[in-house]
């Protein structure tokens, strides 16, 4: 809307409760009018809007972006809403963009909201991106990290990057105009199950509070010109021990993404990441084969003696275990060998089955022949055999 | 001088979030705390003993990449900082 003040030539374009909703940025000199004329033109798309988008969401929304695109294909589960905060108990089983776009109308109607419910794809991330100024990466793989980047990258829209673990956090800006992107920090991504994922290594709660609110206010300060972006900076949170420092990120001359352009199109990093190390006990033996939890309960109840080995940490021990197991934490494997035999079968399993997979792969390694790793987990034994054990 | 580990490496090096370590470069350096706590070693460098593309380590504040990697001359004031990928969102 466009009007002229009474008395006053100069042309304003908010409505006169605009101003008053976004009086405390045009107070501030290093935004202003002109800052938040900026922040209403601009167009930012949230890849993911869990964690790290709820926060990012609701401050670029509350700040009055013109344009907020969405991209999330899931649906809000109970174990969200320790840390998404976009999302209530109500919306438990909606599309998350839905609750979203509920969520952030409420905060501001004013703000435009462009839906994707969708998964980010090497085939669909040009379509769904092309038009947006800055993308904000607040997807949860190492596969969708490096399709923003490279996204970004060949679009020339910066990235606004965070990420989280446990209770580390990274903050940074890459792919702006001379400066680094994600492949200069990081060339390659970890193999599959090295690192393990929030979902089995756990998150604090604040913790994505604390990086998509870094990861908002760095696209406030990229629309608006107002400071000094991290664009070559990498910002580390450790919340535990309160340890908050910038370090340099160099722009790498042979970036195959940003430096010597070899990357021209997008290419699916699922595939990228499902590509295990090279492992040459797989290749002497034969990957470590899985056993399903059906197929487990059939042979613990007809007397098959195994030895079923819990992998995981004394406190998860204590929310859920499988009746007859034996506790040996991943870390201590080594040191207990001498409790197992190589001659009986072993079952290790963990939450989901990444770290058991390195168990089982260890255990082999010192000579046990005999090792299953379970499928899925204590999370699918409790879905599948017994729901008397509590899901985490 | 002092090397500053992620939370996520804290139980693999006895609980602590920094450890004290020798050497005249960042690899004999990494190799005295690999040492020292076994565990650790898989994920600070690979079985031969480079340095993964998903684990930067930091000498002061400059990626040791653009130095000279794990030979890298280091002096004990120095402090080096173990920054691995992470993807949780």
């Amino acid at each position: 809307m466009t009007a002229t003040s009474p008395g006053s030539t100069v042309a304003v374009d908010f409505a006169p409760d605009e101003y008053l909703r976004y009086s405390r940025h045009l107070i501030l000199p290093e935004i202003g009018l002109d800052g938040q004329r900026a922040l209403r033109r601009a167009r930012v798309l949230l890849v993911g809007a869990g964690g790290l988008g709820s926060p990012a969401a609701l401050y670029l929304a509350a700040a009055g972006v013109g344009t907020l695109g969405l991209v999330d294909f899931d649906a809000v589960d109970v174990s969200n809403l320790q840390r998404q905060i976009l999302h209530g108990t109500r919306d438990i089983g909606r599309l998350k963009i839905d609750s979203a776009r509920d969520r952030l109308a409420d905060i501001n109607p004013g703000v435009h909201v462009e839906s994707f419910p969708v998964r980010l794809t090497a085939a669909n991330a040009r379509e769904i991106a092309t038009g947006f100024d800055l993308i904000l990466d607040g997807t949860d793989t190492f596969a969708t990290r490096y399709l923003v980047n490279d996204l970004c990258v060949l679009l020339g829209a910066p990235n606004v990057y965070g990420s989280i673990f446990r209770f580390d956090g990274q903050a940074s800006v890459f792919a702006a105009a001379d400066g680094p992107c994600y492949r200069c920090l990081y060339p390659a991504p970890p193999p599959a199950g090295l690192v393990p994922a929030c979902a089995e290594g756990g998150v604090l709660g604040v913790l994505p509070g604390l990086v998509g609110t870094i990861q908002a206010t760095e696209a406030i300060k990229l629309i608006t010109g107002a400071g000094t972006p991290l664009v070559g900076r990498l910002l580390l949170v450790d919340a535990l021990h309160w340890r908050v420092r910038t370090v340099r990120v160099q722009r790498d001359p042979a970036c195959p993404a940003c430096g010597t352009r070899a990357i021209r199109d997008l290419t699916d990093a699922e595939q990228l990441c499902a590509v295990p190390v090279p492992d040459e006990l797989d290749a002497a033996f034969g990957a470590v084969p899985d056993i399903e939890p059906v197929a487990l309960a059939e042979r613990l109840r007809s007397g098959h003696p195994i030895d079923l080995i819990d992998v995981r940490e004394p406190h998860e021990w204590e929310i859920a275990r499988i009746e007859g197991a034996h506790l040996i934490p991943l870390a201590s494997l080594e040191s207990r060998f001498h409790e197992l035999s190589p001659d009986r079968d072993i079952v290790v399993h963990c939450k989901v089955g990444g770290r058991s997979a390195q168990a089982a792969r260890r255990l082999r390694a010192a000579g046990f022949r005999h090792v299953w790793n379970l499928a899925g987990g204590i999370q699918r034994w409790s879905r599948e055999v017994d729901p008397g054990v509590p899901e985490y | 001088m002092r090397i500053n580990l992620p939370s996520v490496l804290t139980p693999l090096a006895g609980g602590h979030h920094t450890l004290d370590a020798t050497g005249d470069t960042v690899g004999q350096a990494i190799d005295d705390i690999a040492r020292r706590f076994p565990a650790l070693s898989p994920r600070l460098r690979d079985s031969h003993g480079a340095p993964y593309p998903f684990v930067t380590i930091y000498l002061n504040d400059e990626d040791i990449r653009f130095l000279g990697g794990f030979e890298t001359p280091v002096r004990p004031s120095d402090e080096l900082s173990v920054v691995p990928a992470v993807a949780g969102g």
